[in-house]
């Protein structure tokens, strides 16, 4: 029975943390007997292994067998932070990392991917004391996390969630009741899961990249209608299950949508225009994987992140410098033709442009589309656009200047123009005017969309910006951007999932989408 | 009675004087600490694992380091890493100190500092190994006069 394994649920349930199930994994026979030692001084439960290998096996063995897992960094047939991502991935329980090194970048790398404590050796007793509280903290936000999600994912759920509604003894009697009714609420959706007493308890699914990435490829090759079951097949990756795809393929499918929904609208005013590409920029195309080819190679390592704030920001530093170089360098007449060019060329210019380092530049069609959340329904303007542009056009368009005034950085500067803007585009004429976005010209793109989140609204603005520029230059030309890219990628993405573009995003833009994703399992779009 | 105070003492000084001379640190004490009824052997058990590993370590490295074809120096690293990470498991100071200087010649590929660290790992291991055995002694000969081995902080 469920229960019984959950380890919660025995009488030791009563002393907790006494009893929690320890697996500990180094290589090191000296600290692996001190450890032990120390642990059952603790009175925790202590297995030990000595090579990761063995502990993925223990783990997977018995799913329920451990409360939490604690590995040495440096091991000798697996990198310490592989075997983290493991245990997190399948059977998402909290790992501590541990090391004679206490180098900074180590931790970090550790909590990066997923360790929930890092700890230096010479390990002392009291340290080991507390990891009971990481145990705890987890089970916290799964009854959380359970609470935000319900009726969005509910097949997500982890049975350990349950296992703490069943037991009653890790809640007070109200929240077993409504758990005990969310969780009969929840068999409805997922009987097979959750009615066979023998199936272990599902672990939460962390869509890392990678894992995104072969769903993408799987997704690409046969396409959406197809169905979860045969995605799964493709992704191959065992431990997987077609829930686990179903769900994503959801969310996946809305974001698409949206995307759609967006390129749809920007459709229907923006030319594409080749001949107002800067000669000196117009080397590329309207490749869509160019474009988004280009990016990963200017992205360095940190915007490898999930806040969604800071990565998109840093996301929009490195293609921006790309975009406002185009900007820059052209005539009022231009710029929104060199933006999707200026991927390729303004690599180089790259540094030359450093004081774009914030900037609002989203050459990163897809990262500005990611970042399109699914709040608010844009409102597009557009038709008030003209307007209100020619009213302005006589001012040149300070773009240089303009640019090295931008908000750096972006996020909170534009946090600020976002706070003084409104939907309506007139009032915002005279925001315009005072602030930094009149040397952009004739209107702050991100003052005529509402703004949602600081951190989308980011990349919003940056798209909204470019867009709005652009239109703005001239009514009857809406020029050729990057729009055009991504629109290619978009209906290549319809075209039944079968295109490049998708396989060939680069990671930014799944990184991107996995943050959209993430955030949509924090119950921020709920 | 006398024999076993004598013999508490002398464990004592011995204790301090290994501390004080940074053979040993902290680490060595809190693993005493853990000693109890239920592993009575516990540090001498301990002791034993860390010299198997150090001397399994030290052939690791000079192995590498007699290449005459081009010493691995990351294998080199490893090793000593590791021995770093037994090191501070019974608090063997000065032998984490050598591997400390011992990392950077090896991250400078230096043969000559490594031959040099590698001597100097060696030297301190002997002798701390010594120095706990004696320590080792003392400790059986007070039980075995029927005392008690006093805790030293």
């Amino acid at each position: 029975m469920v229960l019984a394994e959950s380890g919660f649920s025995s009488p030791r349930n009563d002393a907790f943390p006494a009893g929690l199930r320890v697996l500990v994994v180094d290589d090191d026979p000296t600290w692996l007997k001190i450890l032990e030692k120390m642990l059952k001084k603790c009175s925790y439960e202590v297995t030990t292994c000595c090579l990761a290998r063995e502990a993925l096996n223990l783990l997977r063995e018995r799913k329920d067998g451990y409360d939490i897992v604690i590995s040495d960094v440096n091991m000798p047939d697996m990198d310490g932070f592989k075997l983290l991502e493991h245990v997190g991935l399948e059977m998402d329980l909290p790992v501590i990392m541990m090391s004679v090194d206490g180098e900074t970048s180590r931790v970090m790398k550790g909590v990066q991917h997923g360790a929930c404590d890092y700890l230096l050796k010479p390990i002392r007793m009291k340290e080991l004391r507390n990891i009971w509280q990481h145990v705890f903290r987890k089970k916290i936000h799964e009854v959380r996390d359970i609470e935000s999600l319900e009726g969005f994912e509910s097949i997500q759920m982890t049975r350990s969630g349950y296992d703490l509604f069943d037991d009653g003894h890790f809640l007070s009697g109200d929240d077993t009741t409504s758990g005990r009714k969310r969780k009969d609420a929840d068999n409805k959706h997922d009987d097979r899961e959750l009615s066979d007493p023998s199936s272990t308890k599902k672990a939460r699914v962390v869509w890392t990249v990678d894992l995104h990435q072969k769903f993408v490829k799987a997704v690409n090759q046969i396409g959406f209608d197809i169905g979860p079951k045969k995605i799964l097949d493709l992704m191959n990756v065992p431990w997987l299950t077609r829930e686990n795809v179903a769900s994503h393929l959801q969310k996946y499918r809305l974001y698409l949508s949206r995307l759609q929904k967006e390129s749809d609208i920007k459709n229907s005013f923006i030319g594409m225009k080749h001949s107002d590409l800067p000669s000196k920029d117009s080397t590329a195309s309207f490749g869509p994987h160019k474009a988004m080819n280009m990016i990963p190679d200017d992205v360095p390592n940190g915007t490898y992140s999930f806040s969604a704030s800071n990565s998109l920001a840093q996301n929009v530093d490195l293609k921006g410098q790309g975009d406002l170089k185009g900007i820059t360098s052209a005539p009022v007449a231009e710029p929104k033709g060199a933006l999707s060019i200026d991927i390729h060329d303004s690599h180089e210019a790259k540094s030359t442009q450093m004081s774009f380092d914030h900037s609002l530049g989203s050459v990163d069609s897809a990262v500005s589309f990611a970042s399109f959340n699914s709040t608010t329904p844009l409102q597009y303007p557009w038709t008030e656009i003209p307007e209100i542009q020619f009213k302005q056009e006589c001012e040149p368009l300070h773009l240089e200047n303009g640019f090295s005034q931008l908000p750096l950085p972006g996020p909170s500067m534009i946090e600020n123009e976002a706070n003084r803007s409104r939907i309506e585009v007139k009032p915002l004429l005279d925001e315009c005017r005072s602030n930094f976005v009149e040397h952009l010209g004739p209107v702050g793109a991100e003052d005529l969309f509402p703004i949602q989140s600081k951190s989308q609204s980011l990349n919003n603005q940056v798209f909204d910006l470019i867009s709005a520029t652009k239109s703005s230059m001239k009514t009857q030309d809406v020029g050729l951007n990057y729009l055009a890219d991504s629109e290619f990628a978009l209906r290549n993405l319809n075209a039944s999932g079968v295109g490049v573009p998708l396989a060939t995003l680069s990671e930014d833009l799944q990184i991107c989408w996995l943050q959209e994703y993430y955030a949509i399992d924090q119950g921020l779009f709920a | 009675m006398d024999v076993v105070n004598q013999l508490q003492r002398q464990f004592i000084d011995y204790s301090a004087s290994l501390h004080r001379e940074g053979f040993l640190d902290d680490q060595f004490t809190q693993l005493q600490k853990l000693q109890d009824d239920n592993s009575p052997d516990f540090v001498v058990e301990v002791a034993s694992l860390f010299f198997e590993d150090c001397e399994k370590l030290i052939n690791n490295m000079a192995r590498a380091l007699e290449q005459q074809q081009g010493v691995d120096f990351k294998q080199v690293d490893a090793s000593v890493h590791q021995l770093k990470g037994s090191s501070s498991s019974i608090g063997a100071m000065r032998v984490k100190d050598v591997c400390i200087a011992f990392r950077s010649f090896c991250e400078a590929q230096n043969r000559e500092g490594c031959l040099r660290c590698l001597q100097q790992v060696t030297h301190e291991y002997s002798l701390l190994k010594n120095k706990l055995q004696t320590l080792f002694r003392l400790q059986q000969q007070i039980l075995a006069a029927g005392g008690s081995i006093p805790v030293v902080e």
